[in-house]
Parts: C-alpha cells; sequence; structure tokens
C-alpha cells in the first residue's frame, strides 16, 4: 500500500513476538534507543497459539523495570494487527513515534551528555 | 480502475491501422492532451521521418477512418501532427534519434525524395552508412520541386532533411546514376546494398496535334521549374489540362507566377477527378476555372505561340471493365482561347538508367521488385516509390521505404527477408453513440487576396491552446493509445506492444476447465437501474475498488459525481440473478449476499461520519460456513439495515446527484427511499467465449451456459479426460471454488497417474562447502529495484557504505536484483571473491528470500548464510518523500544486516522419509471417496468407522434433488471399498492414541469391545467423521409421530407414499439460525423442496406449505424452488421473534403463522408437519482432545485457512472433508473429498520432505530440568528425556521460538535467530548512540 509513515523506525525480523527476550528490549534501550515497540499478530490468530501473549506480558515486565529505573515504562509498547491491515501499522507508528516524541529522547544520553559535559 | 498494473487494448485504432506509416496516432494525440509535447513527436519520428511535411501535404486517410467522423467531424490528425513537428523544428535543439549501434556497411540509395530519404533515415538509424545520391541540384525530391512551396515551405522541408543529415547521411546532389554512377562502381566502392528511388520526373504526353507548340508546357518541368526559381514566362490566361493533384498544384502555382485567368480542364466529372476534394475546393477558392468532361483534341497556333485549345466532349472516362478508356461526343466540340497550356495529365519515370545496367523493368515503366520486400532481381538492389508502384503519397513512400530498409538490414544480416512480413493492424471498431459533439477546432489560413503573387504557406498551424483543444476530442478508439511511455518507463523492459497471440500444440493427458465468469452487465437495463447513464450507480465490483486503498480513490470512499461522501448507500441485491423475466438467468448467484454484506460493513467501516447501508433484497443466503455469524454481526454491531423488498427502478432526483428507489415492500406496499449511491449486486454470468470453447470441446452445458455434471460426478464433463472446477461449474464463492479446483486436479490427475513425475525435472545442489572455519567474507548486492528504491534511496551512496562495513569484501548494486542474469553475476562474484555470507538489500524476504538462497545453494553455501535488508518496502516506498532520511534508513538496515550476516552459522535441514499409507477417520461418503481415491492411484488406506457398517448418515437419505438414488451410489462405493486390495477398513473403531508428525503419525485405535489396540503407522490423516439430522426439541416433535424431519419425510414418502395425505406444512429453521445454533444448516431448504416436490408431482391436490425465514435455493437449486412455486407449494415467511406455532392431539396438529402479505395470523391444518431439522456435527470432542484438531462451537472442525487451505488443517499433513467440516450437499462432500484426496496426494507423493532448520536446540549442559519449556511450548514438543535434561523434536518444534525466550538458563535457542545474531542487529543500530 505504500502508506507513509516515519522514517525513524528500524525493524527487526523475528518468526513470532513470542521470540522477543525481555532482554533484546532492554539492551535496545540500554543502548540508547529512545523507544522500542514489538508488533504482534491480533490475539487469539498466534500462528503459534500464544506467542503474542507471552509477548505482551514481557513487554509489560519491561515496562515496570523501565518505570522503576525512571527511563519510563512508556518507552516500550506492544501492538497487535492483522497482516492485512497495512493502514494500522502506519497508524501504529505514527502514533508511536508521537509518543516518543512527547517524552523526549531516552533519558541515557542524558546521562551521556551530562558526563561529556 | 485496475487493480493492478495492466494494460487494456482493444486493438488498433483506426487512425494507426489507416495510416500507410501506421504511426501511433492515437498516442500523440494524447501525449498532445497531457502537454508531452517532445514525447508525442518522439513517437511520431519513431515512424515517419518527415512530420512536418506531412502534417501539410498528407491525404491523411487516417481522417476518414476516424470514429469521430461517425459522430461529427473527424479529428485534425493531420494539424496536429504539425503542431508537434513546428514545434520540435523551432526548438534550439531538434530531436535526433540516437544511433542504435554504429555499424560499417556502406549503403547507396539514389534519389533523395521522401522514399530515398525515409530509407536513409532508417538505416542511418540502424547504425549503417549512408550515402544518398541525387540528380538534381536540391535535396527532396518530389516534395522540393513537385509540391509547391506554398503548401510546403522551403525551410521546413530543410529542417527535416537537416536531422536525417545530422544522423550522419550524406546526400550528393547533382548526381546522375547510370552516368556519373553505377551499380559497377558503387560495388567497387564498397556499398553492400543499393535502393533505388528515382520517382517519377517526367510528364506524360498527349499526343496530339499542337503539343509542341510554344506556349505549352509540361506540368511536372513546370513545377520543377517553378520551384527551382527559374524564369517562366506565362500570359494572362493559361489552361490547365489533367484532373490530378499536380493538375491543381499547376493551376495555383499558375495563378501566383502572374496568370489571371487559369482554367482547369479534365476528362472526368466533378466526382470522378483523381485530385483530393479538399484541393479542388482550395482551387476554387482561388478563383481557378474548372471544367469537367473535356477531351483535348488539338491546339492551334495563334502568333507564333498556342492561342486556342479544343476539346470534344468527354462521354465516358472507364469503361464497362472500370479501366481507363475515354469515349468522345467527337461533334461537341469546345474551344477556349488562351495564352498557355499546361498538359498535367501524369508523370513517368526516367528509367535510361536501367539500360545497361541489367536492372529489370516492368512494361509500365517501373522497376521490377518484390511487392513485400522490394528486393529485385540483383539481390543487393531494392527499389521503391513511385518509381515502383506509381504516382502516390509521401506517407506511401515512407511506409514502403521502411518495408524495404527491413529487408536491406535481413540481406545485409544474412537474414530470411521474407519471414513474418505481414502487420496485422486490423482496426478496432468501436460505437460512438451517446459520446457528446465537440466541434473540430479549425486552422487559421492565409486569406485568398493575399495569397497572390506569393508563395507564402496558406494553412497557418495551430496554437498550443489548438492543440490540446482538438486532442480532446479524441474517442481513444484503442483504449491504449500505444504512445509507448511504458515501454521507456519499465527498466525491466517487461513491455512488448508488438507481442502476438502464437498457437502452440500441447499434448495432454486430461483438461480442466476453470475459465469462470463473467460478472452480469447490468447495462442493458438502462431504464431500470440508470446504471449507464448516472455516475453514482454502480456495480459491487466498482465499489470494491473504491474501497480499496490501491483503487482510484486510494480507499476514500466518495461517490464518483461530486467526490463527496455518500451518506446512504443501497445495495440491491439478484441483479442479473434469479430473473428469468429479464435476462433468464434463472439461477442465484451464490456469492452476491456475502459480498454485499461484506461490503456494506466495509463501507460503514470506512465512513468518516455515520452511513446508513441499506440491503434490498429477496431472500438473505448466508449459506456458508459460520456465514450466518457474519451476518448477524452486520445486523446487531454494525447497524447494517436489511429491507425485504422487490426494487422496481432506481430513477435519478432530477436537480441532484442523488437517487430514489422505487420498491414493493413485503406487504406489496410501493414504497420510495433517497440515496446518495446505489450499489448494483450483479450476478455470475457465463461469457460467451466459455461456450464457444465448450462447443470446439465437445462437452455439455445446462440450460444456462455453465458446464453439465452429475450429482455424484461433480467435476467430470460430459466427455471423459475434461473436469472443470470453479464458476464455470456453478455459481459459488471462493473457498467453494478452490476446493473444487483441488478435487478437479485429483480427477485430471487419476487419469494420468502412471505417468506421475515422468517429466520432472530435479535441482541438482552442489556439495555444500564447510565455511564455519573461514572469517566472514560478506557480498551487499544492493538492488534499485528499477526505480522502486533507486528512485528514493542513493543506491549508489548506500552501497559504498556498505563497502566499508566490517567483514565486507564485495558490495555492488543491479538494476533488479531478483533477475536471472543477476543470479548468475551473484553466483560469478561467490566464486571470485569466495563470499561465505551474502545479504541483498532489496525487497521482502517474504517473497524473494527463497529465490536467493537457491542462488547461495547453486554455489555449494549453506542458504541459511543470508540475510536480507528490506530497503524497499521498509524504505523507499514508505518514505518516498525525504531521500535523505530514506537513504539513512537504508544505510542502517544494511549495517543491521551485515552485522547479522557476520555471525551466520550453516544449518541443516532435516530430512524425513514419507510413511506413504494414509489414515481415513469416518466411513460415510466423504470417507469411502477419500479412501477410493488415494487406494486407486496405489497408496494403502486404513478406514475407520466408528459404527458396525460403512455408509455413514447417508443410509438413512433416498434420493438427492436431482433425482439421483442415493443408497444405489452408496451400495456401490462401499462394495468398491470392502474389495479394494489397498484398503484396510476396521469397523467399530476409536482412536485412542496419536502421536508423531508428518509423514510419520502412529495412531492407536481400539475396536469394539476388543482391549486390543492396533498401532497404525501413517504419513497422512483425513478427518472425515460427518454429521446427522438433529432431533428437534421444538415443535413438539417428540409428541406426535406425525410431527418428523425432513429426513423421516423422505424415507416415509419412498416407503409408504403420501396418497391419502391432504395438508404437509413444513417448518424451516429447526435448530438452525437460533441461540443455540446461529449457523445456517445449508441443506434444509432444498430438502423441504426436495420433499414438496415430490409430494406435489405424486398427487397435485396435496397442500404443501413451506414457512420459512428465507429460502436458501443458492445456484442452480434456485430452479427447484422455482418449479415448487409452478407446483403450487405454498411459501409463508416468518419472522424469527414470531415462530409459528403448533398444536398437536392426536391425528390432529394445528400450525398457526402471522401472514407477512396479509399481516395476520393464518391457521393450517397439517395431516403431516415435517421440520426442516439442522445438521448437526458428529460427537468427536474425545477424537479432536487426542488428535490435537480445532473445532468451532459447533463442533465442526476449523480448517487451516478459510479460502487458501479450505480442505488442509493447521497441523500438516491432516485434512478434513465432508460435513465434519461444515453442513453440506452429498455433490458437495464429493468434491471436498475428492478435494482432500488431492492434498494428500500431494503429500504422499514426495518420498520425503524436508523441515526447516528454524527450530529450538537446547544446549544440555546447562539445562535445569526446570519445565518452563515444557509448559511453554504450544505444541507440547519439550520433553524430559532419559538423561534428565529437556529435548526438542525437531521434526515436531514449529520454530516459534517462545521455548527459546522462557528459558531461565538461556540454554535453548532457535536456529537462525540466537541471540547473539538478533543482539547484533540492535548493536548494529545503536552503535554510537551512547558512545
Amino acid at each position: 500500500m505504500r502508506l507513509s509513515y516515519p522514517s525513524n523506525i528500524r525493524i527487526i525480523r523475528l518468526p513470532c513476538t513470542g521470540k522477543v527476550d525481555i532482554l533484546h528490549l532492554m539492551k535496545a534501550i540500554e543502548q540508547g534507543a529512545d523507544g522500542v515497540y514489538v508488533v504482534g499478530c491480533m490475539e487469539g490468530e498466534c500462528r503459534f497459539k500464544a506467542g503474542n501473549l507471552r509477548a505482551r506480558k514481557r513487554v509489560e515486565y519491561v515496562q515496570k523495570i523501565l518505570d522503576t529505573i525512571g527511563v519510563g515504562g512508556e518507552r516500550v509498547q506492544m501492538y497487535n494487527l492483522s497482516s492485512g491491515e497495512g493502514p494500522k501499522f502506519a497508524q501504529y507508528a505514527e502514533e508511536m513515534t508521537e509518543k516518543i516524541t512527547a517524552l523526549g529522547p531516552n533519558p541515557l544520553k542524558r546521562i551521556k551528555d551530562k558526563k561529556v559535559a | 480502475m485496475p487493480g493492478a498494473y495492466a494494460i487494456s487494448k482493444l486493438g488498433t485504432s483506426p487512425c494507426k491501422s489507416a495510416c500507410p506509416a501506421h504511426i501511433s496516432i492515437q498516442g500523440f494525440i494524447a501525449l498532445i492532451a497531457q502537454g508531452k509535447y517532445k514525447e508525442g513527436l518522439e513517437l511520431i519520428k519513431q515512424e515517419h521521418p518527415f512530420p512536418a511535411a506531412c502534417g501539410r501535404v498528407c491525404h491523411h486517410p487516417c481522417e476518414e477512418a476516424c470514429t469521430r467522423a461517425k459522430l461529427d467531424k473527424p479529428l485534425a490528425i493531420e494539424y496536429l501532427k504539425r503542431f508537434l513537428a513546428d514545434l520540435d523544428l523551432n526548438e534550439e535543439t531538434r530531436y535526433i534519434p540516437e544511433i542504435k549501434e554504429k555499424r560499417e556497411e556502406k549503403i547507396a540509395i539514389i534519389g533523395s525524395g521522401p522514399a530515398g530519404l525515409t530509407a536513409a533515415y532508417y538505416l542511418a538509424w540502424q547504425g549503417y552508412q549512408v550515402t544518398v545520391y541525387e540528380k538534381l541540384s536540391v535535396k527532396g525530391g518530389m516534395m522540393r520541386v513537385g509540391i509547391p512551396e506554398y503548401r510546403l515551405p522551403r525551410d521546413i522541408l530543410e529542417a527535416e532533411i537537416k536531422v536525417i543529415e545530422d544522423m550522419g547521411v550524406v546526400i550528393k546532389t547533382g548526381v546522375t546514376f547510370g552516368l556519373d554512377i553505377t551499380l559497377e562502381s558503387l560495388k567497387n566502392e564498397g556499398y553492400k546494398a543499393v535502393y533505388l528511388a528515382t520517382g517519377l520526373h517526367l510528364s506524360r504526353n498527349l499526343n496530339i496535334d499542337g503539343e509542341d507548340l510554344p506556349g505549352v508546357l509540361k506540368g511536372v518541368d513546370f513545377l520543377r521549374d517553378s520551384a527551382l526559381g527559374m524564369e517562366i514566362s506565362l500570359g494572362k490566361k493559361v489552361v490547365v489540362v489533367g484532373g490530378g493533384n499536380v493538375a491543381i498544384d499547376v493551376a495555383l502555382t499558375a495563378k501566383r507566377l502572374g496568370a489571371e485567368d487559369v482554367k482547369l480542364v479534365c476528362l472526368e466529372t466533378r466526382s470522378e477527378m483523381p485530385a483530393w476534394d479538399y484541393e479542388i475546393e482550395e482551387a476554387l477558392e482561388e478563383g481557378i476555372e474548372i471544367i469537367n468532361s473535356l477531351g483535348p483534341q488539338r491546339f492551334i497556333e495563334k502568333g507564333g505561340n498556342v492561342g486556342t485549345a479544343e476539346f470534344k466532349k468527354c462521354i465516358s472516362v472507364f469503361d464497362g471493365a472500370c479501366q481507363f478508356n475515354p469515349s468522345y461526343d467527337e461533334s461537341d466540340i469546345t474551344v477556349i482561347d488562351t495564352d498557355n497550356v499546361i498538359v498535367a495529365i501524369g508523370q513517368m519515370g526516367d528509367l535510361s538508367y536501367a539500360e545497361g545496367q541489367d536492372i529489370p523493368v516492368t512494361k509500365r515503366g517501373g522497376i521490377e521488385a518484390d511487392p513485400v520486400t522490394y528486393q529485385t532481381q540483383l539481390e543487393w538492389v531494392f527499389a521503391g516509390g513511385d518509381i515502383f508502384y506509381g504516382p502516390r503519397s509521401v506517407v506511401e513512400a515512407v511506409e514502403c521505404a521502411k518495408e524495404a530498409v527491413i529487408s536491406i538490414d535481413r540481406y545485409i544480416n544474412g537474414l530470411d527477408i521474407t519471414k513474418d512480413r505481414d502487420h496485422d493492424l486490423k482496426a478496432v471498431e468501436i460505437d460512438p453513440s451517446g459520446e457528446p459533439e465537440k466541434p473540430r477546432v479549425k486552422m487559421s489560413a492565409l486569406p485568398v487576396a493575399e495569397r497572390k503573387n506569393n508563395f507564402n504557406e496558406i494553412a497557418l498551424g495551430f496554437t498550443e491552446e489548438d492543440a490540446k483543444k482538438e486532442a480532446e476530442r479524441c474517442l481513444s478508439c484503442g483504449l491504449c493509445s500505444e504512445c509507448y511511455q511504458c515501454v521507456d518507463a519499465c527498466l525491466a523492459g517487461a513491455i512488448d506492444h508488438q507481442d502476438k497471440e502464437a498457437e502452440e500444440v500441447i499434448e495432454v493427458g486430461s483438461v480442466v476447465l476453470c475459465h469462470g465468469a463473467k460478472p452480469f452487465d447490468p447495462s442493458q437495463f438502462e431504464d431500470f437501474y440508470s446504471y449507464k447513464s448516472h455516475p453514482n450507480v454502480m456495480t459491487s465490483l466498482e465499489f470494491e475498488r473504491i474501497l480499496s486503498a490501491s483503487g482510484p480513490t486510494m480507499g476514500h470512499m466518495v461517490r464518483p459525481s461530486d467526490k463527496k461522501e455518500p451518506k446512504k448507500i443501497a445495495w440491491l441485491q439478484c441483479i442479473g440473478s434469479r430473473d428469468t423475466a429479464h435476462c433468464g438467468n434463472g439461477y442465484c448467484s451464490s456469492v452476491c449476499c456475502m459480498y454485499a454484506i461484506k461490503d456494506a460493513v466495509i463501507a460503514k467501516e470506512h465512513a468518516e461520519e455515520p452511513l446508513d447501508a441499506a440491503i434490498f433484497y429477496m431472500d438473505i443466503r448466508t449459506f456458508g460456513k459460520d456465514y450466518e455469524k457474519y451476518l448477524n454481526r452486520a445486523k446487531d454491531e454494525h447497524g447494517v439495515r436489511f429491507v425485504r423488498s422487490r426494487v422496481h427502478t432506481i430513477d435519478p432526483i432530477p436537480g441532484s446527484d442523488d437517487l430514489r428507489i422505487r420498491y414493493s415492500d413485503e406487504k406489496g406496499d410501493i414504497c420510495y427511499e433517497d440515496f446518495d449511491m446505489v450499489i448494483l449486486s450483479v450476478g455470475l454470468e457465463i461469457m460467451p467465449e466459455s461456450v464457444e470453447l465448450s462447443k470446439r470441446l465437445g462437452i455439455d452445458l445446462n440450460k444456462y451456459s455453465f458446464a453439465s455434471t452429475e450429482p455424484f460426478a461433480p467435476v467430470s464433463t460430459s466427455r471423459r479426460g475434461i473436469y472443470t472446477s470453479g464458476i464455470f461449474q456453478g455459481p459459488k464463492d471462493i473457498p467453494a471454488s478452490v476446493t473444487e479446483a483441488s478435487a478437479a486436479a485429483l480427477a485430471a490427475g487419476l487419469e494420468l497417474k502412471d505417468a506421475r513425475g515422468t517429466q520432472q525435472k530435479t535441482f541438482v545442489v552442489p556439495d555444500e562447502l564447510d565455511v564455519m572455519a573461514e572469517e566472514p567474507r560478506i557480498g551487499v548486492f544492493v538492488c534499485n529495484c528499477g526505480i522502486n528504491i533507486g528512485a528514493v534511496v542513493d543506491v549508489p551512496a548506500v552501497t559504498d557504505y556498505a563497502a566499508t562495513l566490517p567483514n565486507v569484501v564485495f558490495a555492488d548494486n543491479n538494476l533488479f536484483t531478483c533477475s536471472q542474469d543477476t543470479q548468475d553475476k551473484i553466483k560469478d562474484v561467490i566464486k571470485e571473491k569466495k563470499l561465505n555470507r551474502i545479504v541483498v538489500a532489496s525487497c521482502s524476504p517474504r517473497t524473494h528470500e527463497p529465490l536467493f538462497q537457491e542462488t547461495l545453494q547453486s554455489c555449494g553455501l549453506n542458504k541459511y548464510l543470508f540475510e536480507m535488508a528490506n530497503i524497499r518496502d521498509q524504505d523507499s516506498w514508505v518514505h518516498a518523500y525525504d531521500h535523505a532520511k530514506a537513504t539513512d534508513k537504508a544505510k542502517d538496515l544494511v549495517r543491521m544486516a551485515v552485522a547479522r550476516a557476520g555471525l551466520l552459522r550453516s544449518l541443516n535441514e532435516k530430512r524425513i522419509i514419507v510413511n506413504k499409507r494414509a489414515l481415513v477417520v469416518g466411513g460415510g461418503i466423504a470417507g469411502i471417496n477419500v479412501s477410493l481415491g488415494l487406494a486407486d492411484q496405489g497408496f494403502e488406506v486404513v478406514l475407520l468407522e466408528k459404527n458396525s457398517e460403512l455408509g455413514g448418515f447417508a443410509r438413512n437419505l433416498t434420493s438427492t434433488i436431482e433425482g439421483n438414488d442415493i443408497q444405489e451410489y452408496l451400495k456401490g462405493i462401499i462394495e468398491k471399498a470392502l474389495n479394494h486390495q489397498k484398503i484396510k477398513i476396521i469397523t467399530n473403531a476409536e482412536v485412542v492414541g496419536h502421536s508423531g508428525f508428518q509423514g510419520n503419525f502412529m495412531t492407536e485405535v481400539k475396536t469394539g469391545d476388543s482391549s486390543d489396540i492396533n498401532q497404525i503407522e501413517h504419513g497422512v490423516i483425513i478427518i472425515a467423521t460427518g454429521a446427522s439430522e438433529y432431533k428437534p426439541n421444538e415443535y413438539s416433535y417428540d409428541e406426535n409421530k406425525l410431527i418428523m424431519t425432513q429426513v423421516e419425510l423422505s424415507s416415509l414418502i419412498k416407503d409408504k407414499g403420501l396418497a391419502d395425505i391432504k395438508n404437509v406444512v413444513m417448518i424451516q429453521c429447526v435448530g438452525s439460525r437460533d441461540e443455540n445454533n446461529p449457523n445456517c444448516s445449508r441443506i434444509c431448504c432444498q430438502g423441504a423442496i426436495k420433499n414438496a416436490i415430490h409430494i406435489k408431482e405424486e398427487n397435485p391436490d396435496t397442500n404443501v406449505y413451506i414457512i420459512n425465514r428465507d429460502i436458501r435455493t443458492y445456484g442452480f437449486l434456485e430452479d427447484y424452488y422455482t418449479r415448487a412455486r409452478e407446483l403450487g407449494v405454498i411459501f409463508i415467511r416468518f419472522q424469527k421473534d414470531e415462530p409459528p406455532r403448533v398444536e398437536s392431539s392426536g391425528d390432529s396438529i394445528t400450525i398457526t403463522v402471522k401472514d407477512h402479505v396479509l399481516n395476520r395470523d393464518v391457521m393450517i391444518n397439517a395431516d403431516i408437519l415435517a421440520l426442516s431439522a439442522a445438521i448437526k456435527a458428529a460427537d468427536t470432542e474425545k477424537l479432536a482432545n487426542t488428535l490435537k484438531l480445532p473445532r468451532n462451537d459447533e463442533g465442526f472442525f476449523i480448517e487451516a485457512h478459510v479460502k487458501l487451505r479450505p480442505v488442509d488443517m493447521a497441523g500438516d499433513g491432516v485434512f478434513i472433508c465432508g460435513t465434519a467440516h461444515s453442513p453440506k450437499l452429498i455433490t458437495e462432500t464429493i468434491t471436498q473429498a475428492m478435494a482432500a484426496t488431492s492434498r494428500a496426494t500431494t503429500f504422499l507423493s514426495k518420498d520425503e520432505i524436508t523441515l526447516s532448520a528454524v527450530k529450538a536446540t537446547v544446549n544440555p549442559e546447562h539445562c535445569a530440568a526446570c519445565l518452563v519449556c515444557v509448559r511453554s511450548c504450544p505444541f507440547g514438543v519439550p520433553r524430559i528425556n532419559e538423561d534428565g535434561v529437556s529435548e526438542i523434536d525437531e521434526a515436531l518444534c514449529q520454530g516459534c521460538g517462545i521455548c527459546a525466550s522462557e528459558c531461565p538458563a538461556q540454554t535453548i535457542h532457535l536456529n537462525w535467530y540466537e541471540d547473539d545474531q538478533v543482539m547484533s542487529k540492535i548493536n548494529a543500530l545503536l552503535e554510537g548512540e551512547l558512545s
């Protein structure tokens, strides 16, 4: 459909969101990503039955950790859509970008900037 | 509104067809309309080197052929061509065709007229070294010395000739062939071919007295002398003899040279004159007197000069054989006083050069050559133009020369010059009626008064505004204008407009006809639908394009008339279906109800403002699996309005773009409602071409022209070896079509079973190289994807960047990385640079990964040493407006891919031997058919039946609605199954255990009360557990034996007849379409009608009432509904919330129902009440649990994908068919059983299967046997083995990676997605973010 969406998103391919590891999410934030989101199939439509439900749990877990350490759990999100829903993919990309833009850069970068200063 | 890239052609437009040079006239007109003037000119110049000249002097047969001529006036094609040509000539740099490929061969052309120069132009374009020899001192032949300057200005002609010279053609003037040069001298100079186009530059004589007198001139000489600026003294009175174009030009030239009284005298009557009408008009306009039907007798001297010309009356010019043979009345003499006579009665060629050079000449005074190839008897000498065929126009010379160029080129290259020389450019005919008339734009002309004594151009040309306005008159007859812009745009060179149909003979053993149908065309009933005349009335297919994101409105739901979002849309059902009165299509098209509901729901979802979507229908037919649930959601959740009605007409509302629907409601009252848009739910119809094909193939069609098939052989046509599927078999939806296609594949394959695999080609993979010990050597191939990527992303920059990345030893970019030649290139590079990891930055791995992996494999590289960066779908397509950011992103994606590639390992795919035995569960019609189908192909089958006998529910059935005996059929197939060597039947069977995976299952079966367990090893399993008739709780079924189900009624009719029965009432939807079972049971309507027809045919006096909610006789079943009504069966509708009430006591049954027409209760006393009971799935709960197979709420098994895999189940190697899937007719069950057999056959035909290597593996060293993996696996694959650690069977593992993510010890990893590989991408992406 070639629907335009913000160009600041990079996709990493996995066979199922069930393969998304807590560590993957944490590492991305740790290394300076401003936000990470997981896009899985609609709940109840997982090819592997429950992969996306597990992914959601892990995302929620990471959110809690990030909230605790002050980075902000909102930087990590989970979205669900069907493979045919291009417009929704673009919509979520917009949403996530707006959300992260509102949150500002990853605070770990600020720490780095302070160090430099 | 195309949904994909396609070029729609109706054929060659009449103008192009009529043009001797076959210029893409519609094409350049379309380009003018778009302001693409340069492209337009280049298009013309492909076919014609003299558009400026021909744009002035052409006799334009194209305009005569123009379709608009039938409507008002033809397009001014000639002037439009001139407009483009003049624009180019006035440019600073003119268009000069690019020489294709320089060649050394020299070619000589004799004569620089239109034929000679055209040949020079095309030969030079091909790259040949061309010299043109011209006898006169000027270039251009007759264009220069025959056509007067006021028609074709010198500078225009010179400019066009200059273009040819700029292409490298040398034109030598003042050289006489036969004198200064000869064939021999040319040969000696190294010329490879000669083209003779010397024209007709001599005048014919009258051979009468006085022709030699001073003052008597020759027409051609006169024009030439005038053109060359020689002194010509003319008197005041001039008589021109002749009626052709030359005579007219002579007359007008004489006038310009000072003659005051010019008379043109000719043999012919006005209508016979060979001159073109518009030239005659022009002559008259300038005061030339034309005197017809006079033949010259003699010219008489007066004072040393001609003084009088004497003519005799010409009675007729042509004789009975239409030959030129004038007859005269010698007594009728006309005498004209004159100062000069100019004789312009014809031209001749000067063939003095032919003698002595052995150049063959014809009796008529021309050169002899082949009329197709233009080759003379001297094989290196070719001829063309006037000297070959006599006096003709410029455009004809162009065409003739183009053909000669083909011959010369082939001759020089040693090719067959006669092959494929016919051009099939038959014109399309379109009916322009209804198109609005548009006046032809007039070209301004020099006023007559200003034309005297000068040779200034008369026609003054079109302005840009004129040209555009005129171009818009084009009716685009050919649809595709053949402007060839797409040819240039397509970098892959995939478009070939010259492609022709080819006939091939292919020997086959079976044929499957699946040529489908076309949507009904509602334009034939304009009075009712206003479809053609009103933009806001569209067909459902057109509306679907509007809803489509790739459609003409990009998915914005707007109506065509004003591009505003509609607030109210009506769907009208049964357009072209169930309509014997108008179109004759008595059948139901089966699909329209569902698609209308779907479109209404989608429209409501798309609408920004609340949309009122109303469906006007007779019966809603949502009879498919789970379709009724969809209907309920549309009604209850989305608020789609359903109006039971008969629509009379759609009328435009004057003064608005809205439409008024006139319909009668259920009570028969006439109602009106206004809508913004009306969608016609058009039905399906067989195309006339299909009927033709069927005739040729000799297969029978039914009365609606669909393939005729038998209920028990649903995909076999009347001719053995020819099968059918899809809508050509009968109207049906996608799931049914896909199912039927598999069934037809089986039927076709059964005929060919001995030939299976004999023409198979095997792809030989070389031995794999072990590269794991080597350092990564990565090759990166960046794709432009034509312009898909290259137009947005700076591909060279990305390539350069890739080359700087770690481990990358090679980086390059390609126009199309997926093309075959690029694969060969990649293979060479892999070998040459010893690459051991490959990254392709292009499109989606979903579509292209396998292709590139194959390339790796053919070089001995493991296919998992491959990675893709999707810089198209994820980048250039979605960030098309920011090239810099898209390029940055592409670099990131490539860097990430390279990082991962460096960590990839070779993986081995497991191969599994396929056990070729099938297990069929269920011994009804479906199961038996599957067993026979597989066994007949040589596969072993174990057939399980839970009862003691085969046959399933069909044992209770009597006949099909078509009248076929079910018991006889059943007996036949049971007998076959029992006697089949390959089929092992286990009755009283119960599945008690199941394990294994596709190709290697093991199922445990218990028989009867025996405690023995049969262990059956098999490769596939087919579920055919069937269904039965619901035993109603409703309508006092249990209380009275005269209240029975339809199946029971069928048996009663068969066994006892119903002779003494007076009243039979039937109630539909018993146990269907209610809260307990929301689905429609599909077969009950036809079941009731079947019984009703039996009763009525047996005893017409019996009253039969069918109390129903909708009658769902889809497809050809509709005919039986019609038949039942004709027989007097009474149909009474009831609402779901007002069901009929039944009171029964003893022999008396009273049914009370509210009649929808009378709107009041009706009481019927029935002798028999038949309940159309639902279809209930067999109890398969235990089986489903043992086999781990999903079922829906109603207990029917769920297929893997409704449309794409309708008989597969989600697990590999498991198939489903029959009523275990959903309620269906026996015919449909047989089809589905054949489909499941076909799918199973595909699997069983393989000796082994290869499993993906993307599997989870356990490193036992760190496994704590914590059971997290065992619990988390959705498929229950991991188990704790004898060593006390987790083990994952790679054959069973589905590769989702859930266990790997859950494992607390991180000792499970998923191949190809190992943690370091995933992490490497994150690291590569974010490197430097924090440092």
